[in-house]
């Protein structure tokens, strides 16, 4: 014990990871609850005349702008009056239920107050969620965002990065600044390194409103984003904008082509200040009213920049996933938030994903941190480039599209010296900036900004002033890539401009696939129904999901063995008993020699052999290799080469490296010592096997050796590793006798 | 319904990575027409979203402006940017030249901004 501080069972508690997190009281007076806050309403709407008068317990005249707009412009009064009177519980009940279209549900929907939603999906349990989602989100097939940004948005990063981004499947890109004039320079650089790496992929610079719109207006970006929505008047207005402002600039965006969604997310409003004692769920679902009666097609919601502030309260985690869901059941596009970090525990930002990820939304991430976490300029995300391989790894597990494909290694390279060429081109050509070789090779190889040494801080400032001055649209762009034979690039940025005049991509959940289909409500529209209906990968995308670039295959295996290969160890003919006392057999398995010559530690066969042989030596014994050829049953190797020793010891040898002491007067399946972690076991402890089992020779007392052990998932590192190594023994047991084999020294 | 028509009034098709290089396009050649966003509002209201359709015809009434007056407007209905007498100056303006979605949207605001406190001081 230590004076005034806790036991060390809870001293070492205290050190893990979650414990950096925080965890709130709830405080309902400050917003701090998912749930039930003080002052949310119960459920109401009285509609007089065709007006409505009153909702969620406000009579008009009481009305906030908030509610003033919902009233005028989001509630479908033909529908209302039926879905108002419907048990919540009941209509909870058709979110989960396969008998009740997706079409039913969200024509009601359509016809509620912010409050009904928030009472009906507050009846979800995670699980229902789950279904819920699958059920309900607008778009078919699922797909995924990611953010590209860096420290000194450095242009040929941010290209390389773009493509290297659309290479894992990404069909979304959103970049920002650390310098906010910086903002036309990224907006270049990431369309073109999108375009680089695939056709269709949209792309967002997130900048203040007005400065957003403009670069939208002169096709540097395809889509944006970052037009927030509170659920309190005070905190709309804080963000420096009205219902009106912004259902003005959804419109703004609609009349130039280009597709907007609008950022919302519980927490905010508790986080600024100004919740005025409602839960974070109820003021989530004004602004999802809100989203639709601005007519914007979709939200990016769940919690967002304020996730751990939902986190941080019981049950903020599931109301994060319960907005998601509200999104779709106001039949828009579901951007499903898993954005900025709400964990410092791996365990806890996995499990709030998860349940996202297995259900499938529009967008499951609304920013998978396609860079390092040091690079995202949004803050870290809740996923980031270090968790690419887990992400893959996950939907290999599940079946689960998640968005993203594994990227082959040299086509990537590929890519980002395609980016880098491209817009040095392009900058070059549009007297934006010069770049060096070396800044360029250091951008193509680098895995963040850190890696970049060469490159010059002022030209991104540079450059964007430039564009802003001399008025760079994407038309210039395209015909800079065109001039300098990036020809295949410009097209793709001119399909991008293409696509707004078609104006497709506006309609809710719009994305473009690799051949600029447009896949969205309309085009795409989920009709899930029960197991069996709804989204399943074709073929080609499921072994895209099914293929990680980490799977080996038995033909891998026998390949990575040969090059192993060891013409020292050799057959020389059949084993006959020995009644020398000195004589120890080394029983070996039946692809030692043939098709396994490095075992799982890396060690090789024929040293394993040699140390065994040097212990047997030290305690005055002799080591006789035999290679047992009807067996790759390690107790049955070690028994038949028992029998054959002269002392009746025998050590068994399992070419993947697993070993044992035997003795001819036991049953197979038992020994004297076992060495079951094959790839634990050092060269130092196969010289202290030959030891013992010279000891064992000669009755003498032998020191027991304890197998290492490790905390590390030492099963799931060769486990594959093994079932493939025993299908390469199986295929090389014969009939043939014991036969003796010579180790030469190389 | 030609959805290939740019606001221009030039087909699409017309507008080549070898025509923009020639200095032959202007943004508006790939700008969308106030027709097709009437005709993305039926598809939008035959898909559960009248307010999205709505969102589309005040677009529609939109696409005839500069991008400045357009920035400059939504300027306007930024909290504390404009008194009910300039919102309902702008409303007039754009009424005049049939933009009457747009028109009542900021008819609203005069009224709703003075109601809440958000005109300008």
């Amino acid at each position: 014990m230590i004076p005034n501080e806790p036991i060390g069972r809870f001293r070492f508690m205290n050190e893990q990871r979650v414990n950096l997190d925080g965890f709130a009281t709830p405080e309902p007076e400050l917003g701090l609850v998912a749930f039930n806050g003080i002052n949310d309403p119960a459920p109401s709407l009285i509609i007089n005349a065709g007006r409505i008068v009153e909702m969620d317990g406000r009579g008009e005249s009481d009305f906030d702008s908030i509610d003033e707009f919902i009233a005028r412009h989001g509630i479908d009064l033909s529908v209302a009056q039926e879905a108002m009177a419907i048990d919540s519980t009941e209509f909870a009940r058709r979110l989960v239920d396969p008998n009740h279209s997706r079409k039913s549900i969200v024509q009601l929907a359509s016809g509620m107050t912010p409050a009904k939603l928030a009472e009906i999906l507050s009846l979800l349990t995670a699980a229902e969620l789950v279904i819920a989602m699958t059920k309900m989100r607008a778009r078919r097939t699922p797909s995924n965002q990611a953010h590209v940004t860096n420290r000194s948005d450095d242009p040929l990063l941010l290209a390389a990065d773009a493509a290297t981004a659309a290479a894992f499947g990404f069909r979304e890109l959103e970049t920002t600044v650390p310098v906010a004039a910086d903002a036309p320079s990224n907006a270049v650089a990431v369309s073109i390194g999108a375009a680089v790496g695939s056709p269709g992929v949209l792309v967002q610079c997130s900048v203040e409103e007005a400065a957003e719109l403009a670069l939208g207006m002169r096709g540097l970006v395809s889509y944006a984003e970052t037009v927030s929505l509170y659920g309190t008047e005070q905190i709309f207005i804080d963000g420096d904008d009205t219902p009106w402002s912004k259902a003005f600039l959804t419109s703004a965006y609609a009349s130039r082509g280009i597709k907007m969604r609008v950022t919302s997310g519980g927490g905010s409003e508790a986080l600024m200040g100004g919740a005025e004692k409602c839960s974070m769920f109820y003021l989530e679902a004004r602004c999802v009213a809100l989203a639709r009666a601005i007519g914007a097609q979709g939200v990016q919601n769940g919690g967002i920049d304020s996730a751990s502030v939902a986190g941080a309260v019981p049950g903020g985690v599931r109301s994060l996933m319960a907005e998601n869901v509200m999104v779709m059941l106001r039949n828009l596009e579901a951007c499903t938030g898993n954005d900025a970090l709400m964990s410092e525990s791996d365990v806890r930002r996995t499990s709030r994903t998860h349940p996202i990820f297995i259900g499938g939304s529009d967008f499951i991430n609304s920013g998978f941190g396609s860079i390092q976490r040091y690079d995202n300029m949004f803050g870290p995300s809740q996923w980031n480039s270090e968790d690419i391989d887990d992400f893959l790894a996950m939907q290999r597990d599940w079946g689960v599209d998640g968005g993203l494909r594994t990227a082959n290694e040299v086509e990537v390279a590929r890519l980002r010296r395609r980016a880098t060429e491209a817009v040095s081109a392009v900058y070059s050509w549009l007297g934006l900036g010069d770049f060096s070789q070396e800044w360029a090779e250091q951008a193509i190889d680098a895995a963040g900004s850190k890696d970049i040494s060469s490159g010059d801080l002022m030209l991104p400032l540079t450059a964007a002033r430039t564009i802003m001055e001399t008025n760079v649209t994407m038309l210039d762009v395209i015909a800079a890539l065109a001039e300098n034979g990036f020809d295949l690039e410009a097209q793709r940025c001119l399909d991008m401009l293409k696509a707004r005049v078609a104006g497709d991509y506006l309609q809710t959940s719009a994305i473009f696939d690799e051949e600029m289909n447009v896949l969205s409500l309309v085009t795409d529209p989920n009709e899930y129904s029960g197991p069996g209906t709804g989204y399943q990968p074709t073929p080609a995308r499921q072994a895209q999901i099914d293929t990680i670039r980490q799977q080996r295959s038995v033909a891998d295996l026998l390949v990575e063995q040969k090059s192993f290969g060891n013409k020292n160890i050799f057959a020389t003919g059949s084993a006959e008993v020995s009644y020398d006392p000195r004589d120890v057999v080394i029983g070996v398995s039946p692809a030692t020699g043939k098709d396994i010559w490095v075992t799982l530690s890396g060690l090789s066969v024929a040293d394993a052999i040699t140390e065994i042989l040097a212990g047997l030596e030290e305690e005055g014994c002799v080591g006789r290799i035999v290679r047992i050829n009807d067996s790759l049953d390690l107790g049955m190797i070690g028994l038949t080469a028992a029998r054959l020793s002269g002392s009746g010891v025998s050590v068994g040898l399992q070419a993947k490296g697993t070993a044992l002491i035997h003795r001819r007067d036991l049953a197979p399946l038992a020994n004297l010592e076992l060495y079951s972690v094959a790839p634990t076991i050092t060269r130092e402890l196969y010289r202290m096997m030959g030891i013992n089992a010279g000891r064992h020779a000669k009755g003498a007392t032998p020191e027991p050796v304890r197998n290492p052990y490790s905390d590390e998932a030492i099963e799931a590192r060769y486990h594959t590793k093994v079932v493939s190594l025993v299908a390469i023994e199986r295929n090389c047991v014969t009939k043939e006798v014991p036969e003796v084999m010579e180790l030469r020294k190389s | 319904m030609n959805l290939q028509i740019g606001f221009s009034g030039k087909n699409v098709s017309e507008v080549t990575v070898e025509s923009i290089r020639r200095g032959d396009i202007t943004l508006d050649d790939v700008r969308i027409h106030p027709s097709t966003l009437s005709h993305q509002a039926d598809v939008a209201r035959e898909n559960g979203n009248p307010q999205l359709a709505e969102n589309f015809l005040r677009a529609a009434e939109l696409t005839g402006l500069p991008d400045e007056t357009v920035l400059r407007y939504y300027d306007a209905l930024r909290p504390g940017r404009s008194t009910a007498q300039d919102l309902l100056q702008i409303a007039d303006d754009l009424a005049a030249i049939g933009a009457v979605k747009n028109s009542e949207l900021f008819r609203q605001a005069a009224d709703v901004y003075a109601r809440r406190g958000l005109t300008a001081k």
